[in-house]
């Protein structure tokens, strides 16, 4: 391996608080000197002029379905991952909502070879909290960990049983993995299809409200708050389960939390353009949560942005609301989409974006990742923040296009991503 | 049934260039001006057709597809019966006995049928949307005889009509939906229509199912019917929509008849002109009573023959407006 140095970028590091315009030198993999002990280094074999660029830890989303094995007309590992990396991602967590389930160690390896073999970024097993994903049985977490799976979780399903949670969080301290909910409790939000409220009741569609996803959000802190346990909440889109989180913390729980993109920028009114693409879950809801989420990134009480990647072949979406699937396709947009909706109009400065898409999801899932110390892998997004682009699904790496972005100018995006020192892409 | 004499004597209005939808989807995204025309030109087809009973050849050489993936009889008929009044032919398509049993998706049945050269598609299917659906991937009209809860625009428009024929005008009159409002596409479609010509719109009925959102829309939402019989115009009393109901929202069908049954009792607090309407079909002794439903009041079946009217013109308006796109 041959040494790199990033002359004259910004350099973001939220983990050691490092926000300068130097230079950084990567060698055998790993990030050997920031400032001047790079800028004076010599045998240099390569060198990438960031000026004007943003220079940050590698991004990591810890909210992704790669579909494969089982539903490999949406996605593969080897297509997901490549969606990845065009998006600036380095690292991914994927859910275990394949088929079969992520719920034992041949599942776990079958992704961690399929991500060997396609090369592109890193790739950690999100394994089921249950057996079969059937919600009734704990599965076998401490085989499961030992495999490589970085945390547990039955989403997109929430945990509804509660004692199986609440076993579930007492069992995982021993592993020290956190347990991942998508907080939804499905008796109030059964059939489904957008948020409800005064859009919903105009167009006829049956609403989520908001009491399915605060009431499981409750129930949640207060089972990481009896057990001690490591619970990080997927998925928050309602005032409510923001201030439940805020006080939460404030009395010292063990939680982190996300937000999908979507659910910052869009409300329930696209609705009514009844395209599919639009349906996802949670919904999206209305301004004032939005800005209870933005609020939530802005104070701390929400961790991590993820991008809630979720693809969908065409056939799939392209049908009635009711039976169309949730999710939009969305690895490959998710920077732009928040440089262009949350710095710009300066509700977020780029270290706190950068903290929300690279050092916290580390952190939630405690993956060695997300830094830009010395001696950390050369993991590494350069991002242009005036770069003008428009989204085109049509150059989507990912197998699916399931978005409702296409033709949307963005300000913002990846354009070189580094993973273990190799440059792996470069636009 | 006589075919009108000679066609030439019958002159039908040609189609004003106000009026550009290819499709009639909903009544919240019409004009005003588009809500007068298409009841003018019901109006004018249905004395032209001397009361929807005569044939004309206004549509003939067309082709109007039923597609019906919902159970219907009395929308279904009234759509074919307008159709074929207008001269044109019709098919009928029900999901039951379709290929969407073998997996075929709604869009590709719809593109099949429309390879049958078809100039029109009448849509009713239980998810709001549907027929927006089809519309954005068809090149046919498409009419939304009922997405869901969502909208029936020629439910509402009919509902006018019959209201128009009555007294000459909805403005200032004081029009109250009763019952299921959550669940009715009736109510919505009669909301925009009725709004937008100048009605003043009540939604009355339990309150699990009559959200008050509706009063950010400019509609009054009452709970109680005996509150607000007296000021109202007209009743139009809509049937409970069991079958889209996920819990019941109410304890018994005999509570509802109590609080929201129109009887011989409440019609002594009602105005003298009130009219008394129902879209069908009428569980008698629950929103309504035998005495109220065939008494002097009721204008129920007058809406069943104006649906045929208010069909045929969005049937002569929508294909027409879609040929001079084409």
């Amino acid at each position: 391996m041959s040494s790199l140095l990033i002359r004259n970028g910004r350099i973001i590091d939220p983990s050691q608080s490092l926000d300068e315009i130097t230079d950084l030198l990567i060698d055998q993999g790993k990030i050997i000197a920031i400032g001047p002990d790079a800028t004076t280094a010599t045998d240099v074999t390569q060198e990438i002029d960031a000026t004007g660029l943003i220079v940050a830890p590698g991004l990591i989303d810890i909210h992704v379905q790669l579909r494969e094995p089982g539903f490999e007309e949406d996605e593969t590992i080897e297509t997901g991952t490549a969606a990845a990396i065009a998006g600036g991602f380095t690292s991914i967590a994927c859910l275990p909502n394949t088929l079969p389930v992520t719920d034992t160690q041949a599942q776990v390896q079958f992704i961690q070879q399929k991500a060997r073999q396609a090369d592109n970024c890193h790739v950690f097993a999100i394994a089921c909290v249950s057996k079969n994903r059937e919600g009734q049985e704990l599965a076998e977490m401490g085989i499961l960990t030992q495999a490589g799976a970085v945390a547990f979780s039955d989403a997109p399903k929430p945990l509804q049983k509660t004692d199986l949670f609440r076993r579930a969080l007492e069992y995982s301290r021993m592993f020290d993995v956190p347990i991942l909910d998508h907080p939804e409790m499905p008796e109030l939000s059964q059939s489904g299809i957008m948020h409800s409220g005064a859009i919903s009741m105009v167009l006829g569609l049956s609403g989520i409200h908001p009491d399915s996803e605060e009431l499981a959000t409750g129930r949640d802190l207060r089972l990481a708050e009896t057990t001690g346990a490591r619970l990080h909440l997927m998925d928050i889109s309602t005032e409510g389960s923001v201030e439940l989180i805020r006080r939460a913390k404030g009395r010292g729980v063990n939680v982190t939390s996300e937000v999908c993109i979507a659910n910052l920028l869009l409300t329930d009114e696209v609705m009514r353009t009844f395209d599919s693409n639009y349906k996802v879950n949670p919904p999206l809801r209305s301004q004032a949560h939005i800005d209870a989420c933005i609020a939530g990134l802005q104070d701390g009480t929400i961790d991590v942005i993820t991008s809630g990647h979720a693809p969908r072949a065409s056939e799939k979406k392209m049908t009635e609301l009711d039976r169309a699937p949730f999710g939009m396709s969305q690895l490959e947009i998710t920077l732009g989409l928040a440089i262009t909706n949350l710095v710009t109009p300066g509700h977020l400065d780029f270290p706190t974006l950068i903290a929300k898409l690279a050092t916290n999801p580390a952190r939630a899932l405690k993956l060695d990742k997300g830094t830009l110390a010395i001696g950390a892998d050369a993991d590494i997004t350069l991002i242009d923040p005036e770069a003008a682009w428009e989204v085109d699904p049509t150059t989507f790496k990912s197998l699916s296009t399931n978005t409702p972005f296409s033709g949307m100018p963005l300000t913002g995006r990846a354009s070189t991503v580094i993973v273990g020192g190799i440059v792996k892409h470069q636009r | 049934m006589k075919v009108a004499a000679t066609d030439s004597a019958v002159n039908i209005s040609p189609v004003p260039d106000t009026w550009q939808r290819r499709h009639l989807l909903g009544l919240e995204a019409l004009s005003k001006e588009d809500i007068l025309t298409l009841l003018h030109t019901a109006v004018e087809l249905k004395a032209a057709t001397g009361g929807c009973k005569d044939k004309l050849s206004v549509l003939s050489g067309k082709t109007v597809a039923n597609m019906f993936f919902e159970n219907s009889t009395r929308t279904r008929n009234s759509f074919s019966l307008a159709a074929r009044r207008l001269g044109a032919d019709t098919v009928e398509f029900s999901a039951s006995s379709s290929s969407l049993s073998k997996g075929e998706t709604l869009i590709d049945t719809a593109k099949t049928i429309e390879a049958m050269n078809v100039d029109a598609m009448v849509v009713r299917h239980s998810t709001p949307g549907s027929p927006h659906l089809l519309s954005q991937n068809v090149g046919c009209s498409i009419l939304n005889a009922g997405d869901g809860p969502h909208e029936h625009p020629t439910q509402g428009m009919l509902d006018i009509m019959t209201i128009y024929e009555q007294r000459g005008s909805l403005e200032g009159l004081t029009v109250a939906m009763v019952g299921d409002i959550t669940y009715s596409r009736t109510a919505r479609s009669n909301i925009w229509g009725l709004k937008k010509l100048g009605a003043h719109v009540i939604v009355c009925g339990p309150s699990t199912l009559v959200s008050k959102a509706w009063e950010e829309f400019g509609v009054e939402v009452s709970y109680s019917l005996d509150d607000i019989i007296p000021r109202c115009d007209v009743l139009n009393l809509l049937r409970i929509q069991f079958e889209r109901q996920y819990t019941r929202p109410f304890p018994s069908v005999r509570e509802y008849a109590f609080l929201y049954g129109m009887n011989k009792k409440r019609m002594e607090q009602a105005k003298n002109d009130i009219l008394i309407m129902a879209p069908g079909p009428i569980n008698r002794g629950v929103e309504i009573t035998p005495d109220v439903a065939d008494g002097p009041h009721s204008v129920i079946l007058h809406q069943v023959t104006n649906g045929i009217a208010v069909r045929m013109a969005a049937l002569y308006l929508t294909t027409t407006a879609n040929q001079r796109e084409a």
